[in-house]
């Protein structure tokens, strides 16, 4: 293997209030991964990305960016890191393009390239017209467009989100998520999302980390993960049930209503299986849906599993 | 490579900064101004004839270099103290915490503009000071000199109160009941030759004194201390307060988490 994007060793912190928001994690991202950092909140989350873009200063342990020490070659990894914090936190008296061409003044590049790259970004992230208006006066949801451009406009190799999409409407978390795949596979960045919506992380991330009481609980990649899932639950939409519920062989199926049943599929089971077996007990299915995002059932079953070591909480 | 773009990084500081307090001119510039004219029209014209020459002086030309150097110092603390606060109130400080600039890079920058307002102003108060004086430099390596490492000294004050300010007074706090009183005190509308010997004694520690007397000896030529002792003090309180911000910056303290 290559130099990791991202390696945290032994990371730990603990606030002077005593709480204890990392136990020493361990946690190692490859380049050109989209990788996912879910976990409840007060998990730690906050706090390692905060260690990573120096935001917060470590008890103890080490983080590396592209093989660079963040405490002793902070100039090396920093300009590798890009960040788009969870909350807004620029300037509300400044215009766009000032707090975007400031950020890359701070990274040392030079007016003309910056400028280039300041254009690109904000008509990619459809902020441009907007270049002028006082950022106070944007939308929540270009709020969050400008700190994703403010984040990328010095060509991070490294690109860290804190839940980008919180509070968006699903259209505008739609574009968001195109934008960052195509950035993660044009451009090859590095993309570390943490994110609240399960959805997100399994429709965008190949790999996973759940991080739980200052602890990594789980590392792995999103499909193997999935596959640790037995069974899977799905509501059905069909024609009118005449008289009792037949039984089906194989697949578990109850009544939710006269039109709608829920059935569990076995992982060595497919939904097309189910759809014919209900076929041949005439009952015809119109549509079907997850009964529950499929990460969601998994990350639930792993924070109850480890519920006793939660006691972070910053 | 390393340095160029430290240099690229602090001029994009220093803009900002300076495109801020330009920004907000009835707030940074004008007020001062105003302020300053009232001393000069109430002590200068009104009262000054009838306090008659000081140290062999107009009163008028002897409170000159004093109301300046007061500008300078108010101007140039609140500036950054109020900026670097702000930065760090609505957060957007940590726009330069994630970069890669040095912390000397950040210190700089705060600190240009601090001492760019500063003597802005400083500039605005002697062109009205004309309006009421003839103003005849006695030397001007010393005056420039003087009110650029005042201004500086200062600004860096002002970035120490910005790192641990929580919360708006505290950063209103230290000018309103130290600079304030020190810098009327520190001999800007009267001699300390004419203070008896206690509190002649006492002025001595009050180090805007030394700075006050400094720019006017290089204005006026005339002077209450050995200008030698400012420079030295002024230097050595610059080299201090510079170690203590970067020892604050790079711990992090009133900054990280």
């Amino acid at each position: 293997m290559g130099v990791p994007a991202l390696n945290l060793r032994d990371l730990r912190k603990t606030y002077a209030s005593g709480v204890v928001a990392l136990h020493g994690i361990d946690l190692r991202v490859e380049p050109g991964d989209f990788f996912g950092l879910l976990g409840p909140n007060g998990a730690g989350k906050s706090t390692a990305i905060g260690i990573v873009s120096s935001l917060v200063t470590p008890s103890g342990g080490s983080a590396e960016i592209f093989g660079h020490d963040i405490e002793r070659e902070p100039w090396e990894a920093r300009r590798r890191l890009g960040l788009v914090p969870q909350e807004v936190n620029f300037n509300g008296f400044e215009t766009v393009e000032q707090i975007v061409l400031n950020q890359a003044g701070y990274y040392g590049i030079p007016r003309r390239r910056a400028r280039i790259s300041c254009e690109r970004y904000l008509r990619e992230l459809d902020l441009w017209d907007k270049r002028h208006a006082v950022s106070r006066t944007l939308s929540g949801g270009m709020k969050r467009r400008l700190m994703i451009a403010r984040g990328l406009v010095h060509e991070p190799r490294l690109l860290i989100l804190d839940e980008p999409t919180a509070g968006v409407d699903i259209e505008l978390r739609r574009s968001m998520w195109r934008f960052l795949q195509a950035l993660n596979r044009n451009s090859e960045v590095t993309v570390i999302l943490t994110t609240h919506y399960l959805e997100e992380a399994e429709s965008l991330c190949r790999n996973i980390a759940i991080i739980n009481g200052g602890r990594i609980v789980e590392n792995t990649s999103t499909e193997a993960l999935l596959n640790r899932l037995d069974t899977h639950s799905f509501i059905l939409d069909v024609e009118t049930i005449r008289g009792e519920l037949p039984q089906v062989e194989g697949f578990a199926l109850r009544r939710l209503g006269p039109t709608q049943l829920e059935a569990d599929v076995h992982r060595a089971q497919s939904v097309t299986q189910l759809v014919q077996a209900l076929a041949t007990h005439g009952i015809q299915v119109r549509s079907l849906k997850n009964k529950a995002n499929r990460l969601e059932e998994l990350f639930i079953h792993l924070l109850h599993r480890d519920a006793p070591a939660s006691d972070a909480g910053h | 490579m390393y340095w160029r773009e430290c240099l690229i990084a602090l001029l994009t500081l220093s803009r900002k900064e300076t495109t801020r307090y330009l920004r907000i001119w009835v707030q940074t510039l004008f007020p001062p101004a105003i302020t300053m004219t009232l001393y000069f029209v109430i002590f200068g014209n009104l009262i000054g004839p009838r306090i008659g020459p000081m140290d062999g002086y107009s009163y008028m030309d002897f409170i000159v270099p004093g109301i300046i150097m007061l500008a300078v110092i108010t101007n140039s603390y609140a500036n950054v103290a109020s900026s670097f606060f702000s930065a760090k109130f609505q957060r957007h400080i940590e726009e330069l915490m994630v970069s890669p600039a040095p912390s000397v890079v950040i210190l700089l920058g705060y600190v240009s503009g601090g001492v760019g307002r500063g003597l802005l102003v400083g500039l605005i108060v002697t062109l009205v000071s004309l309006i009421f004086t003839q103003i005849q430099i006695h030397s001007i390596p010393i005056t420039i000199s003087v009110v650029l490492l005042t201004s500086i000294l200062f600004s860096l004050g002002g970035f120490i109160n910005g790192v641990f300010a929580r919360k708006f007074d505290d950063v209103a706090i230290v000018p309103t009941f130290i600079l304030t009183p020190l810098t009327y005190l520190g001999g800007v509308f009267y001699s300390v030759s004419l203070l008896p010997d206690t509190w002649r004694i006492v002025s001595l520690f009050n180090p805007v004194l030394y700075m006050v007397n400094a720019f006017r000896y290089g204005i006026l030529g005339a002077s209450d201390i050995d200008i030698r002792v400012a420079y030295a003090l002024v230097l050595l309180s610059i080299a201090i307060l510079t170690a203590i911000s970067l020892y604050l910056l790079k711990r992090g303290i009133g900054l990280r988490a």
